[in-house]
């Protein structure tokens, strides 16, 4: 036996599920532990510092910095209304004073008799926070958010773009290995997650954008549609952030890759059911892999399963896995050997290897950092 | 911390707590000369669900215990001191980058000059610069403020004006920094870590501005006048902040801290020292590189000055991407002899970014990585270049409008025809299947001139050294010297470009009992063994329009040292240019190819 360079990704029928739902900065939680919450309730709320946006008085009424306090209409603290005098000279003998309108509304911070600047707070901005998975809040933290929890399908992609998205689950493609084109997509797909099998193509997620659809989930994409879709290369794969007003969730990889079977069939058995995903993916320091949750009604679930992060797996002799390096990319099968000693490799170097059965009969030999175990 | 006796030493362990992998290496002193003698890895714990980075220094250390037959874990879980039996260590150090390592927010007056000074000194120090804020980066202030608020590094460095000068822009941007309440990256538990390091006259006024809302530290001005920097005060106290604050807010960091007999040093923070160290020991000029997953550090020493810069996004596997879309994929193909496919290769890069622990199996999917290391080394000494530069703004001033004018003329001390030795580490340099690709990497990226000898380290032991000099530096130069480096060989390359086919030197070398001559063209490369441990004399005659470092046309004698690879002459030219046609591009680097005997022939077509 030996560990798994990369652990798999999961694919669960069943699933306890529990997300913490937490406010950047301290504010109100609006639930109690043990209501039940939907995907697109708000759970807690706060009010985020405003915009600062500094006023160098000093230049602009042409005073120097240590006068400035005195031509101030306003004290620190006080309030000031957008066009609203703030500042005045007092002129030569009380003549040509010029005057100061402030250009928006917010609070005084502070005035500075050093450098003559003065700091303008404008006005709180709302943050909030919604549940993201239908199901139960199960804890609570006063002032910083809570714990949701859900029995769910839970399906982890390899990679995607745009952040939370909700909506009906649609399955375009027939099969787990047909494309997904512009054809698919549908008019009353609206606010639907859809689902095709193989690679999506940029005419589909163009598409997409144009019904309004919530989410795309396939099987690959090539990068070059991304870049398209995006407008720029990604260099670095931190993503969730993109406004994009669509999320995109591929699960195997980039390329012409159809969608594991068992994704696939999981997928499928849940159509029309409301799900959440969210396509954030970071790679680096702290993996964050998209996801795609089916709440399921009723019923409890495996204890805990695919709850917390994925711990690397455990390699065996039938393990099923998924080559992830060329020049057999995307194959599936079985670990049939584990050859003990490091192996050379056709570039020369020389690694640690193991036998994968393909479903083709075929056995293939390729390094045990190049396969990931598909977990359950 | 204990006391230490260095002269009582006689095994040491250190320990490098990296992102993915904690290291741990013992040294011995053998026969009365300290030697490296076994080393041993495990996963780094630091992520949940361990969340410990103890654990994975253990199970680190055990790997070395079994290897070494010494028992190095004691029953309480803690390592074992002092050697007694056959058991235990004397001294135990570490260095550590887990977490992302050190992440710092600088700020100055004028970017050019105060704030590149405190990019000098965070850098200097081990840190990753997030973001440079200066009264001059062509941001309006509101737009800082939003910037500072976004970022959460782990501590902040101002400096801005020299000592007596104007104090309004510093305290200016001190203002800036307070009003958008910066939040440190490990919660809000504690106030955000600020050094100030600028105008002494400021200091009530930032105190003032800062005091209440974050830990402020204040030392000497990093640019006292502009003819000088005085880095060290803020680099001690940036090293003081990170043990204090960043180390003791990461998982098992308390314990560690307790273990180790000498200040946790960031794992940059060391390298660079180690270099420095050895660099002014032995008056050469050297430049290291470290290239990884995520970012590449270049490290020099030129003329006794330090200098490092971290690329943050260039590296081979988180950030391969990046690399892609800055050098882009035709210039990454300019050293591709083998046809590949654009479709293709854009979706491989992409599937190594998602899945960054994948290695090349086949001699393409080889081929094309160090092709992008290739690229990815070149951008990263490019930037280093523009960094290290002399001061900026000190020359024949005489207002301060001539000052401004004249800051542009900082020139880059970096010198490829001074550089007498190159250091490579990281996984595509370091685990390349035969050295002489490591050699070829370097000569294509780094461009070194004259008569540069190449290295590379060879189980990444330059932070575990980099440390241990702070406590024993004579044995981490003896284990530097004896068990760090490598040695691939000497390349031996002529400044200036030509015709192809032209001469470009003429060569004789003397080794004991041997003398071999010769002539290259431009476009040559020839490799001429020189087996490690050998060194030879060589007298170089370049041709008229290619200097060696004594003027162009000008003979140069200088004794040269084999290694793993041999000399390698390069008549190729420097600048080194490629043709812009594809097709003869890739006939001319395949004839290059041919003469390192890079790849197992033939190469699959």
């Amino acid at each position: 036996m030996a560990h798994a360079y990369t652990p798999g990704l999961k694919v669960s029928a069943r699933a306890s599920l529990r997300r913490h739902r937490v406010l950047p900065i301290p504010g109100e939680v609006l639930v109690a532990a043990g209501q039940r919450v939907g995907a697109r309730e708000v759970v807690a709320q706060t009010f985020m510092a405003g915009e600062v946006t500094p006023l160098n008085l000093a230049n602009l009424l042409s005073v120097p910095p240590g006068e400035v306090p005195e031509c101030m209409l306003k004290r620190e603290g006080e309030t000031v209304r957008s066009g609203e005098p703030l500042a005045r000279t007092k002129g030569v003998f009380g003549l040509f004073k010029s005057q100061y309108h402030s250009p928006a509304a917010g609070t005084i911070e502070s005035i500075s008799p050093v450098t003559g600047q003065v700091m303008l707070r404008g006005e709180p901005i709302p943050v909030r926070v919604l549940a993201y998975l239908a199901g139960q809040v199960v804890e609570v933290w006063p002032g910083e958010g809570c714990a949701i929890e859900t029995e769910a399908a839970f399906v982890q992609g390899i990679f995607g773009v745009g952040g939370e998205a909700f909506g009906r689950l649609r399955i375009a493609s027939q099969a787990r290995d047909e494309p997904l084109g512009a054809g698919h997509i549908r008019e009353d797909m609206a606010d639907c997650i859809v689902v095709g099998g193989g690679r999506v193509g940029l005419d589909a997620i163009r598409a997409a954008q144009q019904r309004r659809v919530a989410a795309l989930v396939a099987g690959g994409i090539d990068d070059l549609d991304l870049a398209a879709f995006l407008g720029y290369d990604l260099g670095v794969a931190i993503t969730g952030s993109e406004q994009l007003g669509l999320t995109v969730i591929v699960t195997e990889g980039f390329g012409d890759i159809a969608m594991a079977e068992r994704t696939f069939a999981l997928l499928s058995a849940r159509e029309g059911a409301e799900a959440s995903v969210n396509g954030a993916t970071q790679i680096r320091a702290g993996v964050i892999r998209p996801e795609i949750i089916v709440p399921l009604a009723g019923a409890a679930g495996e204890p805990a399963a695919g709850a917390g992060a994925p711990a690397a797996g455990i390699l065996e002799i039938g393990a099923p896995v998924r080559i992830i390096g060329d020049p057999h990319f995307g194959l599936i099968g079985q670990v049939s050997a584990l050859p003990a000693d490091p192996q050379a490799l056709e570039s020369g170097s020389r690694a640690r290897v193991l036998e994968v059965a393909l479903r083709s009969g075929l056995r293939v030999v390729v390094p045990r950092a190049n396969v990931e175990l598909i977990e359950e | 911390m204990r006391t230490i006796d260095p002269d009582k030493l006689q095994v040491i362990l250190a320990t490098d707590c990296g992102s993915t992998t904690t290291k741990a290496i013992l040294i011995e002193r053998v026969e009365g000369v300290y030697r490296q003698t076994h080393r041993g890895e495990a996963p780094t714990t630091v992520e949940e669900p361990s969340a410990d980075v103890t654990i994975g220094v253990v199970n680190a250390v055990s790997e070395v215990g079994e290897l070494a037959g010494r028992r190095l874990i004691g029953d309480d879980g803690t390592i074992l001191r002092p050697s007694r039996d056959g058991a235990g260590c004397d001294l135990y150090v570490s260095t550590s980058s887990a977490g992302g390592g050190l992440q710092m927010m600088v700020a100055g007056v004028v970017m050019q000059m105060t704030a590149e000074s405190a990019k000098r000194a965070a850098l200097g120090a081990g840190a990753i610069v997030m973001d440079v804020i200066a009264a001059n980066d062509k941001r309006r202030p509101h737009e800082r403020i939003r910037r500072i608020r976004e970022l959460r590094p782990d501590m902040i460095l101002i400096s801005g004006g020299v000592d007596g000068g104007t104090t309004t822009h510093v305290v200016e941007i001190a203002e800036l920094v307070a009003s958008a309440k910066p939040r440190p990256r490990f919660g809000g538990q504690y106030r955000m870590p600020l050094i100030y390091a600028g105008n002494r006259e400021a200091r009530p006024m930032i105190e003032k501005a800062l005091g209440e809302r974050a830990d402020l530290r204040i030392v000497e001005n990093l640019r006292p006048v502009l003819e000088r920097e005085n880095l060290g005060p803020a680099r001690d106290m940036i090293h003081d902040l990170f043990l204090e604050h960043v180390m003791a807010h990461a998982p098992g960091y308390d314990k560690l801290m307790r273990w180790a007999d000498a200040p946790i040093m960031p794992t940059p923070g060391a390298v660079g020292s180690i270099l420095e160290t050895i660099a002014r020991r032995a008056g050469l000029n050297a430049v290291g590189v470290d290239i990884g997953g995520a970012t590449t550090d270049v490290f020099s020493v030129f003329d006794g000055v330090f200098n490092r810069t971290v690329s943050a996004n260039l590296g081979m596997s988180y950030s391969i991407a990046n690399v892609c879309a800055e050098a882009t994929l035709p210039r990454i193909l300019r050293w591709v002899h083998v046809p590949m496919e654009m479709r293709d290769l854009r979706n491989r890069v992409k599937n190594k970014m998602i899945r960054p622990t994948t290695i090349p199996q086949t001699i393409d999917a080889l081929i094309f990585e160090q092709a992008v290391a290739r690229e990815a080394l070149r951008l990263a000494y490019q930037q280093h270049k523009e960094f290290a530069t002399t001061l900026k703004g000190v020359q024949q001033q005489r207002t301060v409008g001539d000052t401004f004018r004249q800051k542009a003329g900082g020139q880059t001390i970096v010198d490829n025809m001074k550089l007498d030795l190159l250091v490579a580490s990281g996984g595509v340099l370091s685990h390349a299947p035969r050295m002489h690709q490591t050699a070829a990497m370097l000569i294509d990226a780094f461009e070194p001139e004259g008569v540069t000898v190449l290295a590379k380290d060879s189980i990444f032991m330059m932070p575990h050294l980099g440390v241990l000099a702070q406590v024993h530096p004579a044995a981490a130069m003896a284990v530097f010297e004896r068990d760090c480096l490598i040695y691939l060989g000497t390349c031996v390359a002529p400044r200036g470009t030509g015709k192809p086919g032209r001469a470009c030197f003429s060569y004789r070398i003397e080794s004991e009992g041997a003398r071999r001559e010769g002539r290259i063209a431009v476009g040559d490369l020839r490799l001429v063994a020189l087996a490690a441990g050998e060194r030879a004399r060589i007298v170089v005659e370049p041709e008229r329009g290619f200097d060696m470092g004594a003027g162009p046309g000008r003979r140069v004698e200088r004794e040269v040292r084999g290694g793993t690879v041999g000399l390698v002459l390069d008549g190729r030219g420097r600048p080194l240019e490629l043709p812009e046609d594809p097709a003869a591009c890739r006939r001319l680097v395949a004839q290059w190819v041919d003469d390192l005997a890079l790849y197992p022939a033939p190469a699959p077509a």
